[in-house]
């Protein structure tokens, strides 16, 4: 036999692999759509007890049957997301089956559901990730601002109780909006204080717009809550490392500006939405973009389907004008999800996501007063002058 | 621990960990709450601890040497330390137990 330097490998599963890796490693799986808060700022909730709604949800065995395919193409780390996950009382079982798959779970909640049996459960059959928290407020008024839920404060300090008392780690996020804009270093120093929580809080800057475009006051809603870049940049600066860390993502992500609409290896991520579409990743919405898992396979749609998309190059003039010349694309927010949600197109630039790159950029000093970044014509010397 | 690790005990994989074998890397995934190192890591095995673990399936380990023994071109004492080795880091982590 070889001499062999160690048997067993411990190993994050970017690094697992040899030869490649498998089909799929990592899908997300949005439950519901329903919530049980009535936040107005976001861009997939429908209402707790939207019976239309629930009808059309994915059945237990059939969320079973997925997860099954997706471990023999080699999933092993699963998002369930909605909607509030909690609101599925199957979600124990579909928990676990994931679990005896050998996936490590990233659970999506806002905590207020959360029993004392499912905690248990946690503590028990640990998700191998941290529980993702939303934190929509330190105190009753700003929380209930937000989620436009009496009593739901209280419900979420409780489940945050639950997942204390259970010790299971979670990570805790936070949304900028006109009632919690102030709260962001309170939430902070209590996130960093908790005994079980991993990673620093972080926030949603920049808010998406429905993605189904399905409610147009909605959106005339979400657009008015919406920090403007110069906001949510302030916002940013207020931590003195903002300003290397989006240098060192822009020294990653920053390529050739190009035609083509996707430059994320879409499809990589998948996400299976509630009612057995599978969408390209979580936010994309375009009904020509999915695929419908219920006439297909989980292996066709990586293999054949998603592959195909890669190929799609931008059509709109704006979009050849702007985007496909802009040295800041690979850090724009700017995608076909994008411009789904805002014009119902998949290449119209969607100004907002324009405006806020370019206040980033000029935070980190990549452009200049007065400059539109589609004429920078030396933006290659600029990104070489930030790993300087 | 090494003492454990004798030629007549079966060792099984643990009820406690996932198994799966992925684009022809074994994975292993702990499961319940103690298992391993860390609880959210997983682990994967070299060549040679991915032709031991697919023998885990009710053989002793000296049964396992023998069956090794037919496809590897070493002696049977190197085969039997390897396996000992192995065995006893699998152990170390509760990624197996002695039936």
């Amino acid at each position: 036999m070889e001499e062999h330097e160690a048997f067993v490998t411990r190993a994050g599963p970017d690094a697992l692999w040899r030869n490649g890796g498998p089909a799929l490693t990592a899908l997300d799986i949005e439950l519901t759509e329903r919530c049980d808060n009535r936040c107005i700022h976001c861009c997939i909730n429908r209402p707790e007890h939207d019976r239309e709604a629930q009808s059309r949800e994915l059945p237990t065995g059939r969320v079973l049957e997925v997860l099954d395919e997706a471990a023999a193409l080699g999933v092993l780390g699963l998002r369930l997301t909605g909607g509030e996950i909690l609101l599925r009382n199957d979600l124990e079982q579909i928990y676990l089956h994931a679990r005896r798959l050998g996936m490590r779970v990233t659970l999506m909640t806002n905590a207020r559901g959360l029993s004392s049996e499912f905690a248990s459960l946690l503590a028990k059959v640990p998700p191998g990730e941290p529980v993702e928290i939303t934190a929509y407020g330190m105190h009753r008024e700003s929380y209930e601002a937000v989620s436009r839920v009496a009593g739901s404060f209280e419900e979420f300090k409780r489940g945050l109780a639950l997942l204390d008392a259970h010790a299971i780690p979670h990570v805790v996020k936070g949304t900028l909006l006109p009632p919690t804009l102030d709260e962001m270093e309170e939430l902070e120093a209590w996130a960093a204080t908790r005994p079980v929580v991993r990673q620093r809080a972080g926030f949603i800057y920049w808010l998406d717009l429905r993605l189904r475009r399905d409610d147009e006051r909605a959106n005339e809603r979400i657009a008015v809550l919406r920090l403007s870049p110069r906001e949510g940049v302030a916002a940013l600066a207020r931590d003195p490392r903002a300003r290397a860390a989006l240098r060192a993502e822009a020294l990653v992500q920053l390529g050739e500006p190009s035609d083509r609409l996707f430059t994320c290896g879409i499809g990589g991520r998948p996400c299976l939405d509630a009612y057995g579409m599978l969408q390209p990743c979580l936010t994309l919405r375009a009904p020509q973009l999915i695929y419908d898992l219920a006439s297909g396979s989980l292996r066709e749609a990586m293999t054949e389907f998603f592959p195909g998309l890669r190929t799609l190059r931008a059509r709109d003039p704006e979009y050849l004008r702007r985007c496909a010349r802009c040295f800041l694309a690979g850090i724009c927010d700017q995608c076909p999800s994008k411009s789904w949600a805002e014009h119902g197109t998949l290449d119209t630039p969607v100004d907002y996501f324009c405006e806020v790159t370019q206040a980033r950029a000029h935070f980190i000093g990549l452009l200049r007063e007065g400059e539109l970044p589609w004429d920078v014509i030396d933006g290659k010397e600029r990104v070489k002058w930030l790993m300087q | 621990m090494a003492d454990a690790v004798r030629g007549d005990v079966v060792f099984t994989p643990s009820d406690a960990v996932v198994a799966r074998e992925i684009e022809g890397e074994i994975v292993i995934v702990p499961l319940t709450a103690g298992v391993g190192d860390l609880e959210d890591e997983l682990y994967s095995l070299n060549e040679t601890g991915r032709d031991v673990w697919r023998l885990l399936d009710g053989r002793t380990l000296d049964e396992v040497v023998d069956a090794l023994a037919v496809d590897y071109d070493a002696t049977r004492e190197e085969i039997d330390r390897d396996v000992r080795g192995l065995l006893e880091e699998l152990l170390r982590r509760d990624i197996i137990s002695a039936a």
